[in-house]
């Protein structure tokens, strides 16, 4: 396999097709690890990775640590909240005292949007963003990818609908960059609230004022997290309204082809973008997406801090 | 007698520009010849290919003095003007204390006076402590020096205390200025709302949020009669509303900065802090109705918002970092570079650092009979880094780029203040030289 060219996944915007491809057939062959019964390789042995977040995230936080772990790479969990931002420490300066630490990867969730990107500048090592402000969240972006590749077989051409807050949403703006790079026709479907006046533009994608153009003979359903505090920001009236016009039930779900996937990022509201018929009915790939998160991001903890040339499987 | 021989003269409040002899004596103009017999006993410095303009103006600037002078102070704020070409800048009330009171104008003109180079004309307060509710004692401020009250970045956004704030200073003969912003349109925002902030993640400011604070300021203004200037014009539509205003015949002037006549919001991109601005930079429809809102008159001057911040202050997360960037020793290469593009006509843009900021103050600017001098080297190639800069702060998108022009000489009330040939200012404790 030949060596990923790049020192840090930032976003999606920087990476092309080829290294897409690359990170999602790395994922794959490191899927089988999580489903023997010895769920660990020596890969990474006698690397560290360190997890920054400064933001809470189970979910994220889990999902690298136990890539990290599978890899036997030693994970260390940095939680901001606990302890230097309190103190009033600059990025700059923690960047500097990891640096002294000679981390192999960090791996950064920060509240601003831009932040990956500095701390990659400061850093000798590798970065992995995982989810700046609403700018990237790339690794979302690549495990959904590599989940619809499962289920689709390509992704190449197919029609996605991404209901919900995408103003707000990294999530959003990768999968966008992601699936127009392989061109997917990219459907947006929000209340004009949560959808920027510059975000078809943004992303070349369509935008829509209702749920059923978006839907309509969809091979991809993804619904976004409605986070309650944007109800106190004047961008929604109620949850109960939203749910109405723009949640996922069965019936919106009829509109999407027969064999259609429904996605979510998580955490779910139940009952708000997504019915609980929906979420778990048959077509619901949402726990697909959290194992696919794991080999995803040990794909990319290993192209970043691996050894170049060893083949995963040589693990 | 110092005589500048074979010098551009560009004299914009007498329609002047034409090659001659510029004589000095005491450091003040006293002839303008087209081929000067000098005395023996005459300095004499050849300055062809030099422009002779009236000592330029900054209606903006941010000196950082009282409070912030790990940023700037005044004597490296005046170094910076001095060798960026300006006789005179209009120090911004945003210090701390506030420049709200007759005693820290005071503190400011006699410390700027002390210094014995750059003329620091005050801008006092609108409000106390720009907190948009009480007015500021604006004849006593006058009576200290005071050239005129804004708010500086705060706009007064009560349309009533608007009124009665325009009103008050009229009365004095102030000039009102405004920082056009509706708040709560660009709330949290961190650059211009389009394309490249949606892609970037990053709240948005949009051109309306001026726009619709210019519409409404003008009417205000239009109400009472008072003379408001809009700050930093960024806004294609900002242009027009002004160009409608003046058309009507509302007392408005306006100025924009050499970085919105120069940059875009692609500067942003990378998330480079040092392009993080107040307004922001916008896109090139913007830029280019500014430009042409300067030619034709509609903006009046141009003002460098001269905004300095520590390295610290700009080395962080985006919507971290401080807004503002430096411009008193920028403004002269970034104009330069627009006149040598044929964006700006030479004669519009000398104007626009001289008599338009003059016209807004209510002053003269001119090289005959003028108190300030600055001799132009539009063709003089040098590279902005720190060690070539005489602010305290470099926050400039510009740091490390090669550029062209700078000012070779600056005399400012009978001294030179700046010679570019001495590699530095005189101590502006000695006696001047340039009393040849």
């Amino acid at each position: 396999m030949p060596a990923f060219r790049h020192a840090h996944l930032l976003d999606i915007a920087s990476l092309d097709r080829e290294d897409v491809l690359h990170i999602l057939d790395t994922g794959e062959a490191f899927f089988g690890v999580s489903r023997r019964p010895v769920r660990k390789v020596p890969t990474l042995r006698g690397k560290t990775v360190i997890n920054l977040f400064y933001e809470a995230s189970t979910r994220t936080r889990t999902s690298f640590e136990i890539a990290g772990k599978r890899l036997s790479a030693d994970m260390v969990n940095m939680s901001v909240s606990t302890s230097s931002v309190k103190k009033g420490e600059s990025l700059y300066d923690t960047c500097k005292t990891l640096e002294a630490m000679h981390p192999d990867v960090v791996v950064i969730r920060h509240a601003s949007s831009g932040a990956a990107a500095y701390v990659a500048s400061k850093l000798d090592c590798g970065v992995i963003n995982a989810g700046d402000g609403m700018h990237a969240h790339p690794s979302q972006a690549l495990l959904d990818a590599f989940t619809i590749r499962r289920h689709r077989g390509t992704l190449e051409g197919l029609k996605v609908a991404i209901c919900g807050d995408v103003a707000h949403s990294r999530v959003a703006r990768s999968n966008c960059r992601l699936l127009r790079l392989f061109g997917c026709d990219v459907h947006i479907a929000g209340p004009r609230t949560l959808v920027p006046p510059h975000f078809a533009e943004a992303f070349d994608v369509e935008v829509h004022d209702s749920l059923a153009p978006a839907l309509e003979g969809a091979d991809v359903v993804m619904c976004l997290r409605i986070q309650r505090e944007r109800l106190g920001e004047a961008l929604l009236p109620s949850l109960r309204e939203y749910s109405r016009v723009f949640g996922v039930g069965p019936k919106q779900l009829a509109m999407a082809k027969e064999d259609a996937i429904v996605m979510h990022p998580g955490p779910m509201n139940r009952g708000v973008e997504i019915d609980p018929a929906v979420a778990d009915g048959p077509q619901s790939v949402v726990l697909d997406q959290v194992e696919a998160g794991v080999a995803v991001r040990m794909a990319l903890l290993y192209l970043l801090a691996g050894e170049a040339g060893a083949a995963p499987e040589a693990a | 007698m110092l005589v500048l021989r074979g010098g551009l003269v560009i004299d914009p409040a007498h329609e002047l520009e034409t090659q001659a002899d510029v004589v000095l004596e005491e450091g003040r103009v006293v002839a303008v010849e087209p081929s000067f017999d000098a005395p023996a006993d005459a300095t004499v410095r050849d300055v062809s290919g030099c422009w002779l303009v009236p000592g330029l103006i900054d209606l903006r600037t941010h000196l950082r003095e009282p409070g912030q002078e790990y940023k700037e102070d005044l004597a490296s704020g005046l170094a910076a003007a001095a060798a960026g070409g300006f006789g005179a800048v209009c120090a911004m009330p945003g210090t701390s204390p506030v420049n709200d009171t007759r005693a820290v104008t005071d503190l400011i003109v006699s410390r700027a006076r002390a210094l014995g180079g750059v003329r620091v004309w005050p801008f006092a307060a609108i409000t106390k402590g720009l907190a948009g509710r009480e007015l500021t004692e604006m004849h006593e401020l006058r009576e200290a020096g005071a050239v005129g009250v804004t708010d500086d970045l705060h706009p007064v956004t009560d349309a009533g205390l608007l009124r009665r704030a325009l009103e008050y200073a009229r009365t004095f003969d102030l000039v009102v200025m405004q920082h056009c912003e509706e708040p709560n349109l660009a709330r949290g925002a961190q650059m211009h709302e389009g394309v490249h902030s949606t892609r970037l993640g990053l709240s948005g400011w949009p051109r309306e949020a001026e726009e619709a604070a210019v519409a409404r300021d003008v009417r205000v203004a239009e109400l009472t009669g008072a003379h408001l200037h809009v700050a930093h014009v960024s806004s294609r539509g900002a242009v027009a509303l002004i160009r409608d205003a003046k058309a009507r015949g509302v007392r408005v002037t306006a100025d924009v900065t050499p970085h919105h006549l120069t940059f875009t919001d692609e500067a942003v991109l990378g998330y480079d802090t040092m392009a993080k601005v107040l307004p922001p930079l916008r896109e090139a429809s913007d830029r280019d109705a500014l430009r042409e809102g300067l030619e034709d008159g509609t903006l009046d001057c141009i003002a460098t918002d001269h905004a300095p911040h520590t390295a610290l202050e700009k080395d962080c997360e985006f919507d971290a970092a401080a807004v503002g960037m430096t411009g008193l020793e920028l403004a002269l290469p970034m104009v330069c570079a627009l006149v040598e593009a044929g964006v700006l006509s030479r004669r519009r843009a000398i104007a626009a650092l001289t008599t338009g900021p003059a016209g807004v103050l209510g002053k003269t600017s001119s090289v005959r009979g003028g108190d300030a001098l600055t001799v132009v080297d539009p063709a003089h190639g040098w590279t902005v880094r720190p060690e070539a800069l005489r602010s305290k702060s470099h926050n400039t998108p510009l740091l490390g780029r090669e550029v062209r022009g700078a000012a070779r000489m600056t005399f400012v009330e009978g001294r030179l203040v700046f010679d570019r040939e001495a590699e530095a200012a005189p101590d502006p404790h000695s006696p001047p030289e340039a009393r040849a």
